[in-house]
C-alpha cells in the first residue's frame, strides 16, 4: 500500500513537471470586429484585438491611463507647446519585414488627416500643422495651437503607425510593429495572433493568443466554466459574478472603464429637437434602477458625458432628478400632453438590451411609448451611427476623453451648439491643468443642461480570468486587451 | 361511458392554461409592464407566488400573460393551418390521382422537407420578429399536416356507399366534400388540432427563446427562459416556473388529444 502511494506521488510529480505553464491564451470577447484596421473603423472591438498587440503608436496608454513611450522612445515639447520632437526606436520592423522609420509616421498621420480618410477619429489629428522627417529616427510635429491632450491622443488606437505598402490590406490582414503578429481570422469565431520573433522591444511572454467571439452572455459563462476561454476581460454577464467569485479557479476584478453609457438621442429629429422633451426624458429616467436592473449594481451614475474617475469630473447627476410628474409637465408644455410614440434601437450588449427595457418602462410612465427594436452591430453602425436614422438608442461610448464628439454637428447625436464648440476650442488651446479642468467642467455642464442625451451610467468593467493568468488590465482606460505583459503562473 | 384519466387530466391542465390566459386580460396580481427594480430576484413568497425577475416583475403575472401570447399564437396558427390545409386535403381527395392532388401533395412535401422549427425561424428572420409573423411561420408548417390527415381519411370515405349514393343523387364533388366527407373526418381533425396546438406552443416558446417571437415589454414563456438562463444559479425560480408552464400546457394538450382520440375510436372504446 505504501509502495503504491509512493509510486502515485512520484507519478503525480512527473506529470506535474511535464505540465509546464501554458503559453497560449484564449481571450473571450463579446463582439467581433468588423475589420482589423484601427485606423479605419470606430468599433471598439478592433482596438480590443489589435491595440498594443499588433499595432503601436508613437505613445501608448498604460493600464492606469498614463501616457507611455512606444515607437517614440522619448520626446521634447517646445516652450510654447507647439512643437513636438519625437525620437523613434531604431531597428523596429513591420511584420512583413519592412523597416520602420520616421517616414512611416509622416505617412500614417497624413493618411489619417487626408480628405478622403476613413479614420474614425480624424479630430485627433486636426491640430497638426505639419509633420517633418528630420532623420530616419526623428520626427518633428508642429501644431496649429497648443493641444494639452496631444501625447495622450497619439496613444489612441486610431493613431497607430502603419506601413505604406501594407496599409490598405490591414482590414483583413493587419501588419504592424507590435510584439504579436496576425495569424488568422476565422470569421464569426476567432482571431489568432502569435508572438513576433523579431520584435524590437521586450518580447511577449505568450507564444500565441486567440480572441474568441462569444456574443451570448450565457455562452460566455459556459465557455469560462468549461475552460474554452481563459479570460473574459469584458465579461458581459454581471448576474453570474457571485457564482464566479465563489469559484477558486477564477479571479474576478471589478474595474472602471471609459464607457459612458448613454441614451443617445437624435437631436435633429422632432420631437427630440425640443429641449423640453429632452429634459422630460432626463427627468423620467431613474439611473439607479437601470444600474441595478441591467447591470446588477455594477456601474456609477453619470450626469454628463464624462468619466467619474477623471480629476476634472463634475457630478451633475442631481441636475434632472428622477421626477415623473415634472417630466409629464414638461411634455405637456412642449405640446405632447398625451406623450408620443418613438422607437428605441438596441445593439446586442446586455447593458443595452436590458437597459432598454428599463428605459422603455420608465418613459412609458410619463407617456412616451417606445417600440423596442433589437439590431445587430452591423445594422447599428449602418443605420444609427452612419445613417443617423433613429430616435433613441443605448450605447456605451468607450473612447477615453471623448466629450469632444459633442462639438461635431455631423456626429450621430446631431447636436449643434456653437457655445460648446467654442469651449472645445478653448480647451484645445489650454495647457494649464487647472484651466483645462475648469473648461471641462463648463463643457460637462453645457451638455447636461441641454440634456443632449440621456446620461445613464459609467460602464463598470468586470474582468474574469483563470486565477493563474497574470498581467491583464484591471481597468480599461482605453479600449484594449493588451497582452504584451500577460503570462501564466506556474 | 367512463372518461379516461388521460382525458380528464389533459382537459384540466389545458383548461387551467386557457383559463389563466383569459383571466390575465382582466386581472393579474401585478402589472407586468411595470418594473420595480428594488424588488428584483425575490424568491417565491406570499406576495410573489412565483418570485420576481431581474426587473422586479411578478413571475406569476408574467406566466399568466405569457400564456396568453403562447395560446393566442398557437391557436391562430392552428386556425391558419386547418383553414388552408383542410380544404386543400378535401380537394386533393376529391380529385384523387388528378393533377390537383399531385400539386397539393408535392407542395406539402416541399414544406415537409424543412424541419418545422427551422422553417419558422427562417420565416420570422425574413419577415422580422413579432407575434404576427410567428403566427404566419407556425401556421405555414401546420398546413401540410392538416392537408395530409384530411386527404388520407377522406380517400377511404370516397369509396363508401353513402358517398356513392350522394354522387348518384347528382351532388357535385365540392358539396359531397362538405356535406358528407368533412363531418366524418371532423373527429380526426379535432384530435390533430389538439396535437398541433401543443406543438404550436412549443414552437412559439422556441421562437421567443431566440428573440423572434412576442417582443418586449410583453412577456412570453420562451423569452423568460432565455432571460432566466444566466441567472439559473442565482434565481432558479425564474427559469423553473415558465418552464413548468410550458411542460404542463404541452402535456395537458397531448393528454387531451390522446383522450379525444380514444373517445372517437370505436375499437378502443369497445376494448375498455
Amino acid at each position: 500500500m505504501k509502495l503504491f502511494t509512493r509510486t502515485a506521488a512520484a507519478l503525480a510529480m512527473m506529470i506535474g513537471a511535464a505540465q509546464a505553464a501554458p503559453t497560449h491564451l484564449t481571450v473571450g470577447m463579446q463582439l467581433e470586429p468588423p475589420n482589423l484596421d484601427p485606423t479605419a473603423g470606430a468599433a471598439a472591438a478592433i482596438d480590443e484585438v489589435t491595440y498594443a498587440n499588433i499595432f503601436e503608436g508613437l505613445t501608448r496608454i498604460g493600464p492606469d491611463g498614463s501616457v507611455r513611450p512606444a515607437l517614440a522612445r522619448s520626446w521634447e515639447v517646445s516652450e510654447d507647446g507647439l512643437t513636438y520632437v519625437f525620437h523613434l526606436v531604431e531597428g523596429a520592423r513591420f511584420h512583413d519585414g519592412a523597416a520602420f522609420d520616421a517616414s512611416d509616421v509622416k505617412f500614417s498621420f497624413e493618411r489619417a488627416m487626408a480628405e478622403g480618410s476613413t479614420n474614425a477619429q480624424k479630430g485627433l489629428f486636426e491640430p497638426i500643422e505639419k509633420i517633418e522627417v528630420l532623420d530616419p529616427a526623428t520626427v518633428r510635429i508642429t501644431l496649429k495651437r497648443p493641444t494639452g491632450q496631444f501625447l495622450f491622443n497619439m496613444g489612441w488606437g486610431d493613431a497607430v503607425i502603419v506601413d505604406p505598402a501594407s496599409a490598405e490590406g490591414n482590414a483583413t490582414h493587419p501588419i504592424g510593429t507590435g510584439p504579436f503578429r496576425f495569424r488568422n481570422w476565422v470569421k464569426g469565431d476567432s482571431v489568432t495572433i502569435e508572438r513576433n520573433p523579431d520584435y524590437w522591444g521586450t518580447p511577449a511572454r505568450l507564444e500565441s493568443a486567440t480572441f474568441k467571439f462569444i456574443a451570448d452572455p450565457t455562452a460566455a459563462l459556459a465557455a469560462l466554466m468549461a475552460g474554452d476561454v481563459d479570460a473574459f476581460p469584458g465579461y458581459p454577464s454581471p448576474e453570474t459574478v457571485p457564482q464566479l467569485q465563489a469559484d477558486p479557479r477564477f479571479e474576478v476584478v471589478m474595474g472602471s472603464t471609459e464607457g459612458e453609457t448613454i441614451l443617445s438621442t437624435n437631436n435633429a429629429r422632432p420631437p427630440f429637437d425640443d429641449l423640453r422633451v429632452r429634459r422630460a426624458i432626463a427627468h423620467a429616467i431613474d439611473r439607479q434602477a437601470i444600474i441595478d436592473g441591467a447591470m446588477f449594481g455594477v456601474g456609477t451614475p453619470i450626469g454628463s458625458h464624462f468619466a467619474p474617475h477623471n480629476p476634472a469630473y463634475v457630478d451633475l447627476t442631481g441636475l434632472y432628478p428622477h421626477d415623473p410628474d415634472k417630466a409629464r409637465a414638461l411634455l405637456a408644455e412642449a405640446g405632447h400632453p398625451n406623450g408620443f410614440k418613438a422607437t428605441l434601437k438596441l445593439p446586442p450588449p446586455s447593458y443595452a438590451r436590458r437597459g432598454g427595457e428599463l428605459v422603455a418602462a420608465q418613459l412609458r410612465e410619463v407617456g412616451i411609448d417606445l417600440t423596442i427594436e433589437n439590431v445587430e452591430w452591423a445594422q447599428w453602425l449602418e443605420q444609427v451611427f452612419r445613417g443617423k436614422d433613429y430616435d433613441l438608442t443605448i450605447v456605451s461610448h468607450t473612447e477615453p476623453m471623448d466629450i469632444g464628439i459633442y462639438a461635431r454637428p455631423d456626429y450621430y447625436f446631431q447636436y449643434d451648439n456653437p457655445a460648446f464648440r467654442k469651449l472645445m476650442q478653448d480647451l484645445n488651446a489650454a495647457v494649464d491643468p487647472a484651466r483645462r479642468a475648469a473648461i471641462l467642467g463648463a463643457a460637462q455642464a453645457v451638455i447636461a443642461e441641454d440634456a443632449v442625451n440621456g446620461f445613464l451610467f459609467q460602464l463598470g468593467k468586470i474582468g474574469v480570468w483563470n486565477a493563474k493568468v497574470k498581467g491583464l488590465w484591471h481597468d480599461a482606460p482605453t479600449q484594449a486587451n493588451d497582452l504584451t505583459a500577460v503570462y501564466w503562473e506556474d | 361511458m367512463r372518461l379516461s384519466p388521460a382525458l380528464v387530466i389533459g382537459a384540466a391542465l389545458s383548461l387551467t392554461a386557457v383559463g389563466l390566459a383569459a383571466l390575465s386580460f382582466f386581472w393579474t396580481p401585478y402589472d407586468v409592464t411595470r418594473l420595480t427594480v428594488a424588488a428584483r430576484l425575490q424568491p417565491p413568497s406570499a406576495q410573489h407566488w412565483f418570485g420576481t425577475d431581474h426587473f422586479g416583475r411578478d413571475i406569476f403575472s408574467m406566466v399568466m400573460v405569457g400564456a396568453r401570447a403562447s395560446i393566442a399564437v398557437a391557436l391562430v396558427a392552428v386556425g391558419v393551418g386547418a383553414g388552408l390545409g383542410v380544404p386543400l386535403g378535401l380537394a386533393a381527395a376529391a380529385r384523387r390521382g388528378g393533377w390537383l392532388d399531385e400539386l397539393v401533395m408535392r407542395l406539402n412535401d416541399l414544406i415537409f422537407a424543412f424541419p418545422s422549427l427551422l422553417l419558422a425561424i427562417m420565416i420570422t428572420a425574413t419577415l422580422g420578429p413579432g407575434a404576427f409573423n410567428a403566427v404566419i411561420a407556425i401556421g405555414i408548417f401546420n398546413i401540410p399536416v392538416f392537408a395530409r390527415v384530411t386527404r388520407g381519411a377522406a380517400l377511404s370515405l370516397w369509396t363508401r356507399d353513402f358517398v356513392l349514393a350522394a354522387r348518384v343523387a347528382g351532388k357535385g364533388a365540392a358539396r359531397i366534400s362538405v356535406e358528407h366527407v368533412l363531418p366524418n373526418v371532423a373527429n380526426l381533425l379535432i384530435v390533430q388540432a389538439t396535437i398541433q396546438f401543443s406543438l404550436g406552443i412549443l414552437a412559439e416558446a422556441g421562437l421567443s427563446y431566440v428573440g423572434l417571437g412576442v417582443q418586449p415589454p410583453m412577456p412570453s414563456w420562451g423569452r423568460m427562459l432565455n432571460e432566466a438562463q444566466t441567472m439559473i444559479y442565482v434565481a432558479p425560480w425564474f427559469a423553473i416556473f415558465p418552464g413548468l408552464a410550458i411542460v404542463l400546457t404541452v402535456l395537458g394538450l397531448n393528454l387531451l388529444g390522446d383522450g379525444l382520440r380514444d373517445l372517437s375510436d370505436p375499437k378502443v372504446r369497445r376494448a375498455r
